[in-house]
């Protein structure tokens, strides 16, 4: 990306996201009409399934700049994935608490251990256990290399996750659940989960590009120190 | 590792009655418990081992390359994992009363497959926290959301044996487990050059 567009992007992306914000949120509350069975809680949906979505998304840039940071050695690739890392997790955490929210009205229970569900709390966790390591390891370089190796082995075993808890929880009688949505929405629904989906995903890049910078700048702050620090 | 193991095992029986047929159906997942928990526990030190006079460095620079290194890291966990194993699977089934019996080959290829697995994910892991800060509980908060897959095929598998079904009905899973072995093994000879580099 060139630097123009990067400024580009730091000025026009807070005002671009405040806007779709407003205009999701507006068609969501008072425009989309109130699904029958579930009624206004169902509401949740435009929240959640979006944050899925780009948490998902999130990851896999974390994967991607894992690879790309092996295979090329610049420390802008590891700034990225930590960036997205983060995200990923506050999106994840969203996900993770709007659908207990969601769940307890619809279904009765707050959690059940579907595949969905239960794949979604591994990925949080190993994507909390990615930061974790990321604070535990000192030197720079060092710890882009590590980082980039868990990266990549978390999200190769996303898909393994997935279909075990399947085959696990398939294997057994199903929780009482009421289909999920997705099954046919609502053209109006889908005008609401659309303008949600670009708002969060416009949050996202505004995010990403703020923390990236952030990232870009201690990078810069630790080098200085270690300048300026003698050498052992 | 393997008194680890079976301290664990007395302290289940503790917790659930070892004689009621409830136990007998999680039987297996006590056993992984046991067997993943001590197996962390003695594997978090398969590197940190290293670090003292640059050892591992001395190690990669044989004409053998960083694979070789990550290979016999591995074979050498799978064997002292099985060895703890063989000595904790009598004791165990002696306190919760399974019968080992004829269908034995089947439970050592369970044992066989999931240890390879979980090995060849916590060895790439040991590598990867030998250096870290807080080492102990870096290694298990890595190594047990990966191996999710593993340990529930693993536990069904074995649950699968001890309740005297057909093992046609794990097949599944040993083909998950076969998968994740492959996989993991794959991806950690290929990163082992990157975890390792200084």
């Amino acid at each position: 990306m060139g630097k123009r567009t990067w400024n580009l992007a730091g000025a026009l992306l807070p005002a671009i996201t405040a806007a779709l914000l407003l205009i999701a949120f507006y068609v969501v509350f008072l425009e989309v009409p109130t699904e029958r069975t579930m009624g206004v809680i169902q509401r949740i949906f435009y929240v959640h399934v979006p944050s899925a979505w780009i948490s998902f998304f999130a990851f896999f840039v974390v994967f991607v700049s894992s690879l790309a940071y092996l295979a090329t050695g610049q420390a802008r690739w590891d700034w990225a994935a930590v960036s997205a890392a983060e995200i990923g997790l506050v999106y994840c955490s969203i996900v993770l608490t709007t659908g207990p929210l969601w769940a307890k009205p619809v279904w009765g229970i707050w959690w059940t251990w579907d595949a969905r569900l239960t794949s979604t709390l591994v990925l949080f966790m190993i994507y909390v256990a990615y930061l974790l390591l990321r604070n535990a390891v000192s030197d720079p370089s060092r710890r882009a290399n590590l980082a980039a190796a868990v990266g990549i082995i978390g999200f190769l075993d996303v898909p393994i996750v997935y279909m075990s808890i399947r085959w696990w929880r398939t294997q057994h009688p199903q929780p009482v659940i009421a289909g999920g949505a997705g099954s046919g929405l609502d053209p109006e629904m889908w005008r609401g989960f659309l303008w949600c989906l670009a708002a969060f995903l416009s949050l996202f890049a505004w995010y990403f590009r703020e923390r990236y910078r952030m990232e870009r700048m201690r990078a810069e702050l630790e080098s200085l120190q270690r300048e300026m620090s003698p050498r052992p | 590792m393997m008194v680890f193991a079976l301290i664990l095992i007395v302290i289940f029986s503790f917790a659930f009655e070892p004689t009621a047929e409830e136990t007998r159906r999680i039987a297996g997942g006590l056993l992984w418990i046991a067997f993943t928990f001590a197996g962390i526990l003695g594997l978090s030190r398969s590197f940190a081992r290293e670090t003292t006079n640059e050892c591992l460095q001395g190690l990669l620079l044989t004409p053998a390359g960083p694979g070789a290194v990550y290979l016999g890291k591995l074979a050498s966990n799978v064997a002292f994992m099985l060895a703890a194993e063989a000595v904790v699977l009598p004791i165990f089934a002696v306190f919760y009363n399974i019968g080992l019996g004829s269908r034995f080959p089947w439970l050592a290829g369970i044992l066989l497959l999931g240890t390879w697995g979980f090995a060849s994910v916590s060895t790439t892991f040991s590598a990867i926290t030998a250096n870290t800060r807080m080492r102990e509980l870096m290694l298990p908060l890595l190594v047990l959301p990966i191996s999710v897959p593993l340990l529930i095929a693993m536990v069904e598998a074995t649950a699968t044996w001890i309740a005297g079904e057909p093992m046609r009905e794990a097949y599944l899973w040993l083909q998950l487990m076969t998968g994740f072995d492959i996989i993991f093994t794959v991806a950690s000879l290929l990163l082992f050059p990157y975890i390792v580099e200084e």
